[in-house]
């Protein structure tokens, strides 16, 4: 294992690769997280009572109270709203339904309208969410328990704008998505390329290494670079935005790593295509940064892409393998509702492998 | 049985033939030199016998072990020098040492006595990384490498190409230490003034072998009597003996022209034409003729053949 | 009969902190002279070639490169002289043609004369067939002559060859030899640097540096027979060798 241990000593010895490596998801990390809780601090709100009785004027005052909005406007009627988010201030609107406590007394829910402003997804999105909570706790509050079977107060959501609005955790997927293929795909490729470059693989080839064996020994320390590099993604996603992996952390790891493995026989395909570093990342970038950009969710939400896209990405693995993270993080899912994803990642992780050394050669290839 | 035996080498990519129709052989414990400018298909020639490239035709034999069927076994014995030294930068002279051990399932300490000369002296500097180390250090530490274990023969492509004089001359003398080890050493050079220091030399151009035979020898082919002329004013004396029906082929080389004259001339004749055409005070000596003068010749006959 | 010196240098030091890579050198350069400068690796060569190619200002010492002060003006040295170095000197992209326009360009020569000059050049290497051919398609040998030829298309007053000849055939080496005596012949004074000392053999004059200093200058044949060495390359070893402390 002389191989592995030189190629840790590659790594750390370049720094700088190195904070790219992990700093770039922390970083990512970092500014959308702040970037959301800035936005948070003071997000204007708009009240629409149609209640005005104890609950309606409670739950005003709760909003008002905590740190993350104010309420900016009360609106007298419906025609209001539209007006109102098209001025853009107001991030959101709850509306109360008449007869509000009375309701509750009665038939022991009510249902509120809750329409957010669609435009920025994660805004909207944390918005929702922190008035949810608001809802919550006040809900708590009147039975006197945290963990009522039926909430009191049903928020019904409604984005204005964007109504097809995706999950607003969906870049944290995402993230993993291209890290995990810029690490595997784009790092071993450029380092096995590096050795042709350098000369050094005409003697890797002639020792008696088998290929197999220079394989391992390249892409083993990039596996756990990976592996660290989603569980750093996955703890700041917690400690960050206070977003836990709602599914089994065990099956999410053990997907990764399927992921992974793809990657890396990637790298390696491609590092047996070209001899030269720019190309090799060229190719990477081209054929597996950009796809896993577009369809991480970072810029276009894929719900909103022509049909033909959506079939052109089904030969893509990260198309496959952002279904997959987003179900377990974020919808909670098991392996019965991920196995169809997971099969298609393994088998293509398989073929990629069989082929990246069968073409990984004894020998040097033909001179151009 | 010879260390290597090569029928009818060819190598062709795409249209251009690297290599063409090359026979040789190399007997065990000998130090051969293939001798051309760059270009002429040594490096590719090279990678055929250390099993990295299949031949497009012709056999080749290390050890009786051929280079196409056999290379795994083969990997075992060869020490291999690539034209750019395959150092890992980043690493340090003793991890590039230790990690070259490693992969041919040998340690520093079980072959240490048969790098000792050469690694001794940059044994100082071990923990410094390879990027650091000047052309002469990076050699030898290229060398200690492709030594580590134990290999029956080495094969060296342009190991002298970019180093200063004083670290060939040493390179050289560690090349002879290490015949005394008994192991085969075929090492490739452009530069013709490393010949001599070879039991025997192939002159290689354009892909063909236009000579195998000892340094001496091939410089005795040359046959003819040699003469190196000089005057302070070298273009002048150049142009002028171009002019001379008396002489033949002549050639910068150095300070002097060298020359041959034709049959029932003498150096005395040559002098009087040079003084008609204005040259005065030449001086003409007689001198042996040098790799390079042979090779000059090989190239010269070499297009009259091909019109026959 | 007293020659013109196209570079002078007296008392020339250049320090790097502490170090001091080149230790009062002095020595001349005469017109139309061909001048080997050798030195094994990290002797303080490329060091001086920066400061005569005005790349780099010297410490202290005087230093005239083609009438101009190298440490008052080290620009106006980068117009009255040519480089050609084996590792960079045309662009493989680019045809013969272009590769002569883009450099006579650089020079600010007018496109009128330009034209005039490079076909008389073509015409002058034979080349002229091969005037529209990509420099990536050339043999190496007439790459290596094309290469000179540009440098010296701007009409320096010295050329400064880095290992023209290393690794080149024999024929071709002498070619390019000739080449170098025809413009020497001209009055263009060449300065060739190089690790080889066959090569070395060709020039006119010889000098030897040896950790910072110049440790011997002269004609090759005078060198040799001073030193009692046949061969330059013998001569640089014992020279150099034992002053080395390490490798």
């Amino acid at each position: 294992m002389a191989f592995v241990r030189k190629e840790f000593i590659h790594i750390f010895r370049d720094y700088r690769t190195l904070i790219i490596l992990f700093g770039i998801p922390a970083a990512q990390i970092l500014i959308f997280g702040y970037a959301v809780r800035t936005d948070l601090k003071n997000a204007a709100i708009a009240v629409l009572d149609n209640a005005h009785d104890e609950v309606s004027k409670e739950l005003t005052q709760n909003i008002e109270a905590s740190k993350f909005f104010y309420v900016a406007r009360q609106l007298d009627s419906y025609d209001e709203i539209d007006a109102t988010f098209k001025e853009g201030k107001i991030r959101a609107v709850v509306v109360f339904p008449e007869k509000m406590a009375a309701t509750i007394t009665r038939e022991g829910t009510a249902t509120i309208s809750l329409i957010a402003d669609g435009t920025e997804p994660n805004t909207a999105s944390l918005v929702t969410g922190y008035i949810n909570g608001i809802l919550s706790t006040y809900s708590a509050s009147l039975t006197g328990e945290l963990t009522a079977t039926m909430p009191l107060i049903m928020p019904e959501v409604r984005m204005y704008f964007n109504p097809n609005l995706e999950s607003h955790y969906m870049f944290i997927p995402g993230l993993i998505t291209l890290i995990l293929i810029m690490i595997c795909s784009l790092m071993t490729s450029v380092t096995i390329v590096r050795e042709k470059e350098y000369g050094t693989m005409e003697v890797l080839l002639v020792s008696p290494l088998r290929p197999w064996q220079i394989i391992v020994g390249k892409a083993t320390p990039y596996f756990f670079l990976s592996l660290i590099n989603v569980i750093v993604i996955l703890l700041m996603a917690w400690f960050v935005f206070g977003l836990p992996v709602q599914g089994s952390i065990a099956l999410l790891i053990a997907e990764c790593m399927l992921y992974i493995l793809l990657g890396l026989a990637l790298g390696i395909l491609i590092s047996t295509l070209t001899g030269k570093m720019e190309n090799a990342i060229f190719i990477s970038f081209l054929a597996l940064m950009l796809p896993a950009l577009l369809l991480s969710g970072f810029i276009f939400p894929i719900e909103n892409m022509p049909k033909i896209y959506d079939y052109v990405t089904m030969i893509l693995p990260p198309r496959w393998f952002v279904d997959v993270i987003r179900a377990i993080m974020i919808k909670g899912a098991g392996i019965g509702y991920v196995w169809k994803e997971t099969l298609i990642l393994a088998v293509t992780a398989l073929l990629l492998m069989v082929i990246s050394i069968q073409k990984f050669k004894t020998r040097l290839g033909e001179a151009k | 049985m010879k260390a290597v035996e090569a029928n009818s080498i060819t190598q062709r990519f795409g249209k251009i033939t690297a290599v063409d129709d090359i026979t040789f052989a190399v007997s065990e414990g000998e130090l051969f030199g293939f001798i051309g400018p760059d270009g002429a298909g040594k490096t590719t020639l090279f990678r055929i016998a250390a099993t990295l490239i299949i031949p497009s035709g012709g056999r080749m034999t290390l050890f009786g072990l051929n280079v196409v069927s056999d290379y795994r076994e083969l990997r075992n014995h060869i020490g291999y020098m690539p034209g750019r030294f395959s150092l890992y930068q980043d690493l340090t002279v003793e991890e590039n040492l230790q990690f070259y051990a490693t992969i041919f399932g040998t340690t520093i300490r079980e072959n240490y006595h048969l790098i000792e000369p050469i690694y001794k002296q940059i044994e100082p500097f071990r923990e410094r990384r390879a990027g650091n180390l000047s052309g002469g250090m990076k050699q030898k530490l290229a060398l200690s490498c492709a030594l580590i274990h134990k290999p029956r023969i080495l094969i060296l492509d342009e190991p002298t190409t970019g180093v200063d004089a004083v670290s060939r001359t040493e390179f050289w003398e560690m090349l002879e230490g290490l015949k005394k080890e008994g192991i085969t050493i075929v090492v490739s050079t452009p530069y013709m003034d490393e010949a001599l220091r070879c039991d025997r030399i192939a002159l290689i151009q354009q892909g063909r072998l236009m000579g195998i035979d000892t340094p001496e020898a091939i410089r005795t082919s040359y046959g003819r009597k040699m003469w190196a002329v000089s005057h302070p004013d070298r273009y002048r004396l150049l142009l002028a003996l171009r002019e001379i029906q008396i002489v033949s082929n002549p050639e910068p080389f150095g300070e002097a022209v060298h020359i041959t004259l034709h049959e029932g001339t003498a150096p005395e004749d040559l002098n009087r034409k040079l003084e008609n055409t204005g040259i005065h005070g030449a001086t003409i000596k007689e001198t042996l003729p040098g790799i390079e003068d042979v090779f000059l010749e090989l190239m010269r006959r070499k297009p009259e053949e091909k019109s026959l | 009969m007293e020659r013109e010196k196209v570079i002078e240098v007296r008392d020339l030091v250049k320090k790097f902190g502490a170090f001091t890579a080149n230790d009062h050198l002095s020595f001349d350069v005469y017109r139309g002279e061909i001048f080997g400068f050798l030195g094994a690796n990290g002797a303080g060569k490329t060091t001086a070639i920066r400061i005569l190619c005005g790349l780099s200002r010297p410490t202290s010492g005087r230093v005239m490169v083609a009438g101009i002060d190298a440490s008052r003006r080290p620009e106006e040295i980068k117009k009255r002289i040519g480089y050609m170095s084996q590792r960079f000197s045309l662009y493989e992209d680019l045809t013969v043609r272009e590769n002569i326009e883009l450099y006579g360009g650089i020079y600010g020569m007018r496109m009128k004369e330009l034209i005039h000059r490079r076909e008389a050049m073509l015409q002058r290497l034979s080349f002229t067939s091969y005037g529209d051919t990509l420099i990536r398609s050339l043999p190496l040998g007439l790459r290596q002559k094309l290469s000179f030829a540009t440098a010296v298309f701007h009409d320096p007053e010295i050329v400064f060859l880095d290992e023209p000849t290393s690794g080149v055939d024999p024929v071709t080496r002498r070619q390019f030899w000739e080449m170098i005596y025809e413009t020497a012949s001209q009055g263009i004074t060449v300065f060739v640097t190089t690790h080889y000392m066959d090569e070395a053999e060709y020039c006119d004059r010889i000098t030897i540096m040896n950790e910072g200093k110049i440790v011997a200058l002269d004609t090759p044949s005078v060198l040799r027979q001073q030193y009692g060495t046949a061969t330059v390359e013998e001569l640089f070893v014992k020279i150099t060798r034992p002053q080395r402390t390490m490798v």
